[in-house]
């Protein structure tokens, strides 16, 4: 009996292709060379992969930051941060380092101890949802069975710390906003989880190796978008809804709530719901490219490419090419969904509450319905393209 | 003791102390909203025990459920009819908290007994761990089926209750009575909140 969340790692999955790298093991072999126990050396193994998916997932909202502010620059025809580093991409570490030394103000009347954990509420579920999001067939911190499932439930903590904060501010504006937020979360999380499920029912499986693996019979054509088109529309919605993206940022509508729960924030608290949201986004971003795009797949399959060499599948040349490309094209598809969400932040108008609700009970819903059982039905009648 | 046994221990007593303590709180804090909050921690806290007892979609089905909605659902009661006010001083306070005292200790005292006369069967049957989400699935769909589809009914059943209850301002007679009822929202535009309506 063990926990199986911390202490399994990425090799219960039964996948099609070669296992590829697994850099746990290289590393467990060493430290057992140099004289450490199996367990010992598992537990120094650990925390490295934690670390290291914090310090990309940090890394990619500073990223996400200054594309944010070069493509809304670009899109009102300005320039955009210049000055700190080439064009300007330190400006996101100043920005950090600004919100890191302004002085944590917490209002007279709010209630302490709530407002202090609010944002933590808000950050540490998204940042624990990064678990399963796969770099490669071995390069994920865990591949519990229940996967995607996990993430879906996690998400669904946010609304507790949105609403904490909005209670805790003592501000009718931050009250009106937290509940807007979990009200938004709530009813969007619906069509996403069932856009998901369409998903699963055609993998078989919850867990995102399974789900990739799935996909990467034919390179291209097998990813899930043209098997799914629908799904992912309603996912992509969705996930922009959870995110609080522009056209469904009403929890923060200026004009109409000053900042929503984030009023009455300073300093590093703000920076915390800040960093949340963009992690969020990157996030939402590698789970559409993991679940509709293909993941780490390369659009021609390297398998056949390798063959076309002649090299063998378990030369540690290409398993080393294979990880790397896995990747890059990870990264590379999520990154051009976060280009989409800028692009359509700083393009579109925001939807008024009623039009909000409407779209998300009365018309994402009963399609994210129907393209359930159609996927079913698909499924039954040709069990050959949609994973019998 | 390996390493990945006494972790366990440490995460269970720490667990169990959270909810032993969150619940207390529940019960015993004076202000609902803390109530509400800790109310989320614990049920967090036995989704890890799932997680200890390897049953890993049941603790991520706990944190959708009762966190993702219950919990939020009661925040939001607690938040939209949340008014400042101080209570009225309901009489025999101190009688009825002696007896509830009383009541939920004779509660643990039989609960006591019954975890002691138990004969438990030590070690239990091995955990099937990641194969459980089928297990489950094969169960609801199969000798489960019909406590499932009534559970879903029931559900049918609230979901109408709760849209005649929001649409209620097209019911404007008393379906008990007969009687004529204004039940007009009180949020309209252009009016304002709270207005006398017995001059009217």
């Amino acid at each position: 009996m063990y926990i199986p969340i911390v202490f399994t790692f990425a090799n219960s999955s039964p996948s099609l292709v070669s296992s590829g790298l697994d850099l746990e093991r290289s590393f467990s072999q060493m430290m057992q060379g140099v004289g450490f126990s199996p367990s010992l050396a598992h537990l120094l193994w650990l925390p490295l992969p934690m670390l290291l998916v914090l310090a990309a997932a940090v890394v990619g909202v500073l990223v996400t930051v200054w594309l944010e502010r070069k493509i809304s620059a670009a899109a009102q025809q300005r320039i955009g941060p210049e000055y700190a580093g080439a064009l300007g991409v330190l400006q996101p570490m100043a920005d950090g380092l600004k919100l890191l030394v302004k002085e944590d103000v917490i209002p007279a009347k709010a209630d302490g101890l709530l407002f202090t954990l609010g944002p933590v509420l808000v950050l540490v579920p998204v940042i624990l949802s990064w678990l399963i999001v796969p770099f490669g067939q071995n390069l994920l911190i865990s591949n519990v069975g229940v996967g995607i499932f996990l993430w879906i439930s996690l998400s669904s903590i946010q609304p507790i710390g949105l609403l904490m904060s909005g209670y805790a501010s003592n501000n009718k504006y931050s009250l009106l906003g937290g509940l807007r937020a979990a009200a938004q979360s709530i009813s969007y999380e619906i069509p996403l989880a069932l856009s998901v499920l369409a998903v699963v029912m055609m993998s078989n499986s919850l867990s995102t190796i399974d789900i990739v693996s799935q996909q990467n019979g034919a390179g291209l054509l097998s990813w899930n978008i043209w098997r799914q088109p629908v799904g992912f529309v309603i996912f992509w919605i969705c996930a922009l809804a959870e995110c609080e993206r522009l056209p469904f940022d009403l929890p923060e509508a200026e004009e109409e709530l000053v900042a929503g729960y984030q009023t009455e924030y300073a300093g590093m608290k703000f920076a915390l719901f800040y960093l949340g949201s963009y992690i969020n986004l990157v996030l939402s971003a590698l789970l559409v490219s993991v679940l509709y795009l293909g993941g780490w797949g390369f659009p021609l399959p390297l398998e056949w490419a390798a063959s076309w060499f002649g090299l063998p599948l378990d030369s540690p040349l290409l398993q080393v090419i294979t990880g790397s490309v896995g990747i890059v094209m990870t990264v590379l598809k999520a990154y051009l969904l976060v280009f989409l969400a800028i692009l359509l932040r700083w393009t579109t108008p925001r939807v008024r509450i009623d039009q909000l609700l409407d779209l998300g009970w009365k018309f994402l819903l009963p399609i994210s319905l129907v393209n359930l059982l159609v996927t079913a039905a698909l499924k039954l009648a040709f069990p050959v393209a949609f994973g019998g | 003791m390996s390493i990945s046994n006494s972790t366990e221990l440490i995460c269970f007593l720490v667990l169990a102390f959270v909810v032993i303590l969150g619940s207390l709180g529940v019960v015993l804090l004076g202000n609902i909203v803390y109530s509400a909050f800790l109310l989320g921690g614990v049920f967090m806290a036995v989704a890890g025990l799932y997680l200890l007892l390897n049953a890993s979609f049941v603790a991520a089905a706990q944190v959708l459920v009762y966190v993702g909605a219950v919990n939020v659902l009661i925040l939001f009661a607690i938040m939209l009819v949340n008014k400042r006010e101080d209570l009225k001083p309901i009489p025999g306070l101190q009688l009825r908290r002696f007896l509830s005292a009383g009541i939920c200790l004779g509660l643990l005292v039989l609960m006591f007994r019954v975890v002691l006369i138990t004969p438990w069967s030590l070690p239990g049957p091995a955990a099937i761990g990641e194969g459980a989400t089928v297990r489950i699935g094969e169960h609801l769909f199969t000798d489960y089926l019909l406590p499932f589809e009534l559970a879903s009914v029931l559900l049918l059943m609230a979901m109408i209750g709760a849209i005649v209850l929001a649409r209620r301002d097209i019911q404007t007679v008393d379906v008990g009575t007969g009687n004529e009822v204004n039940q007009s929202l009180i949020e309209k535009a252009g009016t304002p909140l709270l207005v006398d309506k017995t001059t009217t």
